[in-house]
């Protein structure tokens, strides 16, 4: 059932902070298997979208259905199903690598394989046993990208995922989270040109209100500027 | 992990990586399970509750040695300091509950997992009781070694009782105040300021369910039981039940954001 | 509604309360001290009878009030009912410290002393206070205004619900084993259970009226800042249209201005931050 609806459908999506409006009257919708870049200055609303979408902040006006659950009323439904990559790796500094992805494996059913299997897949097998907090931070990422894609989310809420990254990484883990990964996929960047060349859609977000909400082919470089101009 | 054969491995991962999931997300009661499991394992791991507890309860029985001048105590008083030393201790732990959630991001990945609120409480609940009775194991010889006028082994079926119903009322408002407090400023102070009042009927019941068997001639276990232990048991046992139901109506709403 | 009201029924609407609660509050005391008969023992002091014991239980039936309208913020998740439920606490506070401050003066009167652990319904009473005086502490030091109210909703419910439990408990306690010193309602003479009845009452109303003008100023408050805020957006919306380009068929700002306000109003008026008139 839940194929057959967008993966994404917003209607007139407001959120506050206090008196602050972060996000004002969005509507978009979004296919499965498509890629929504949010472009926008720092504060523009980016982050807030993608924990709206994650269901972590309700709604305050407008609906929201991700994935087929309107939010906030049906959150529960989300759970497990969204992998989110965000400035914080999410991980107990304590704990290793691997009892890091094996806590998160057995809450999503999953056994020692498939922690295995994510390892390999990063790139972390060799750092299995180290404790999180010795990690640097383009590690950190990586074993972040493990956690998110432990449960086989549906949807990707990338929030600047290459920011930490190194080059080498960068392409290490394209296959998991790029265009390559066929996930349905909202992320933000700080770099529009490289955000352009993998979005099906782009939004543009100023003062938390859309400017821009188009294919990346008819969008050119003064529209894009003026997102950012102060 | 390292225990897998490396053909396993040899497959080609990435295609792997994205296929739906094969198993099936466990139930409620194994959640628990597997979040008292990582709490455990980041106690192990840190010693960041149970060592500072237990070295808290003996400098407080060696202070309440010295400031009442006594070398030994009996009846309502051992009961006193007893139980006045287990919940400044407990409240140590406290305060620490859901430090590494809060400030690792533990709370919005456990948000995004397919993962139970009450099962949160029940796995945190579980945890605090274990340390408290960790912390009992070793305050409790230490207390009758250094404080107590008499043995304790006479009376040791009533004391554990009590303890236990004690201790589960102190780890579930424990949970419920250590979540209520940590997103607020000034947690560190909140939260014993929360904490005491709520817990003064489980240290009223628990003092006057033990001062008698601390006191010099101890009743046997039926005695004690006809004479006040039952009824005090049943309070604490009430107050553990009522707050456990507040607690897992409540705890949902604190897990949100 | 108001507004189509005459002003005569509007003036009734709101004048009521007030009007009566000063005429019972008279009424009280004058029954106090010019119709029940002086105490055998303790005298003139025991008119504090009738202040001391009422505002106590007043105030936890505010305490506990407070936590049902709590209840009912968390199911509705409505601001209204999180502000009625703080000025509820609020004024159980402002009512608890005067319990606790006539119940001193009478200890004092009484027994010579200014506390006396004695009497469990007192000592329970300040233990429930120490819980409540955390109720805005805790309150204030969260910062984002919906967490705030959903964590003082919990809060509220949480020491509703340990009010009667802390009651019962500590007049278990094994130092009350002694038959209570302090005479109740049940067993009085009838012109002091009905001077005390009204008393009751007459404080009662004190309550209901306080805690409906704070209820008010609170919500007025929130309607205004509400107004400031649409006031803000429609000045700001001119200033952010021409940023956009004409030709974006998905752009989304097209409703009418006028439009969107009012829905926008709609919503608040939902969430209860703004009441349509």
């Amino acid at each position: 059932m839940e194929s057959s609806s967008p993966a994404l459908e917003l209607r007139a999506l407001g959120r506050r902070f206090g008196e602050r409006a972060v996000l004002r009257s969005l509507t978009l919708t979004l296919e499965h298997g498509q890629t929504l870049a949010v472009l926008g200055s720092n504060g523009a609303g980016k982050t807030t979208l993608l924990r709206v979408l994650a269901g972590l902040l309700a709604p305050h006006s407008g609906r929201a259905r991700v994935l087929g659950a309107e939010l906030p009323r049906e959150r529960e439904l989300l759970r497990g199903r969204i992998g989110w990559i965000g400035h914080e790796p999410l991980l107990y500094r304590a704990l290793t690598v691997s009892e890091n992805l094996s806590f998160h494996a057995r809450l999503h059913g999953q056994g020692r394989r498939r922690v295995a299997e994510l390892l390999e897949a990063v790139g972390m097998s060799a750092r299995a046993k180290t404790p999180v907090r010795e990690l640097s931070r383009g590690m950190l990422q990586r074993v972040a990208v493990a956690r998110a894609l432990i449960g086989s989310p549906q949807l990707l809420l990338l929030d600047e995922p290459e920011a930490n990254l190194d080059p080498g990484a960068r392409e290490a883990l394209e296959p998991l989270i790029g265009r390559d990964s066929r996930c349905t996929r909202v992320l933000t960047s700080h770099d529009p040109q490289a955000a352009l060349e993998e979005a099906d859609l782009v939004l543009g977000l100023r003062d938390g209100a859309p400017l821009l909400l188009e294919p990346p082919a008819s969008i050119d470089r003064d529209r894009l500027s003026a997102l950012y101009s102060p | 992990m390292s225990t897998l054969p490396e053909n396993a491995l040899s497959a080609p991962p990435r295609a792997s990586v994205h296929q739906p999931a094969s198993g099936r997300p466990p139930g409620a009661a194994r959640v628990a399970l597997i979040l008292l499991g990582k709490e455990l394992r980041l106690e192990l791991r840190t010693l960041e509750s149970v060592p500072g507890m237990a070295l808290f309860a003996l400098s407080a029985f060696v202070i309440f040695h010295f400031a009442l001048n006594r070398a030994a105590l009996q009846g309502d008083l051992a009961a006193g300091v007893l139980w006045v030393t287990i919940l400044l201790a407990a409240l140590l732990a406290i305060n620490r509950l859901f430090v590494a959630d809060a400030q690792q991001g533990g709370f919005e990945a456990l948000a995004l997992a397919p993962v139970p609120p009450g099962a949160i409480l029940a796995a945190k609940a579980a945890a605090l009781l274990i340390y408290l009775l960790v912390l009992e194991l070793l305050a409790l010889p230490a207390f009758a070694l250094l404080l107590l006028a008499q043995p304790l082994a006479a009376a040791a079926f009533g004391v554990l009782a009590t303890l236990l119903l004690g201790d589960i009322a102190i780890a579930v408002i424990g949970t419920l105040v250590s979540a209520l407090v940590i997103r607020s400023r000034a947690r560190d102070l909140l939260g014993p300021l929360l904490m005491l009042p709520l817990l003064i009927p489980v240290v009223i019941g628990a003092t006057s369910a033990l001062s008698p068997l601390l006191a010099p001639h101890a009743p046997d276990l039926s005695s004690w039981l006809s004479a006040t232990g039952l009824r005090w048991l049943a309070v604490l046992g009430l107050y553990d039940l009522l707050f456990g139901l507040i607690a897992y109506a409540l705890f949902e709403f604190l897990l949100e954001d | 509604m108001d507004s189509t009201q005459k002003p005569p029924a509007r003036l009734l609407r709101t004048a009521w309360l007030p009007v009566t609660t000063a005429l019972m509050i008279a009424a009280a005391l004058a029954l106090t001290f010019f119709y029940a008969p002086l105490e055998a023992q303790e005298g003139f002091l025991q008119k504090i009878f009738y202040l001391h014991v009422p505002l106590a239980i007043v105030t936890l039936c505010g305490f506990v009030y407070g936590g049902l309208l709590a209840i009912a913020h968390l199911r509705t998740r409505e601001v209204r009912y999180d502000v009625r439920s703080y000025v509820a606490i609020h004024m159980s506070l402002i009512f608890g410290v005067c319990v606790l401050i006539t119940g001193s003066i009478w200890a004092k009167g009484s027994w010579g002393h200014w506390w006396v652990w004695n009497e469990p319904t007192l000592d329970s009473f300040l233990i429930i206070m120490l819980l409540y005086c955390t109720y805005q502490p805790l309150r204030f030091a969260i910062e984002d205004r919906e967490r705030q109210a959903r964590y003082a909703s919990v809060f509220a419910i949480t020491a509703g619900a340990f009010v009667p439990m802390a009651m019962i408990v500590v007049r278990l306690a094994p130092q009350y084993v002694h038959p209570r010193v302090l005479s109740s309602a049940n067993n009085l003479p009838a012109p002091m259970g009905a001077t005390f009845v009204v008393a009751l009452l007459a404080f009662s109303l004190l309550y209901a009226t306080l805690w409906r003008l704070e209820v008010r100023v609170k919500l007025a408050r929130f309607r205004l800042r509400a107004l400031q805020r649409l006031a803000l957006e429609r000045a700001q919306a001119p200033l952010r249209a021409p940023l956009a380009s004409p030709g974006a068929p998905l752009l989304v700002p097209s409703t009418a201005s006028a439009d969107r306000s009012s829905g926008r109003r709609r919503q608040l008026a939902e969430r209860g931050e703004v009441i349509v008139p």
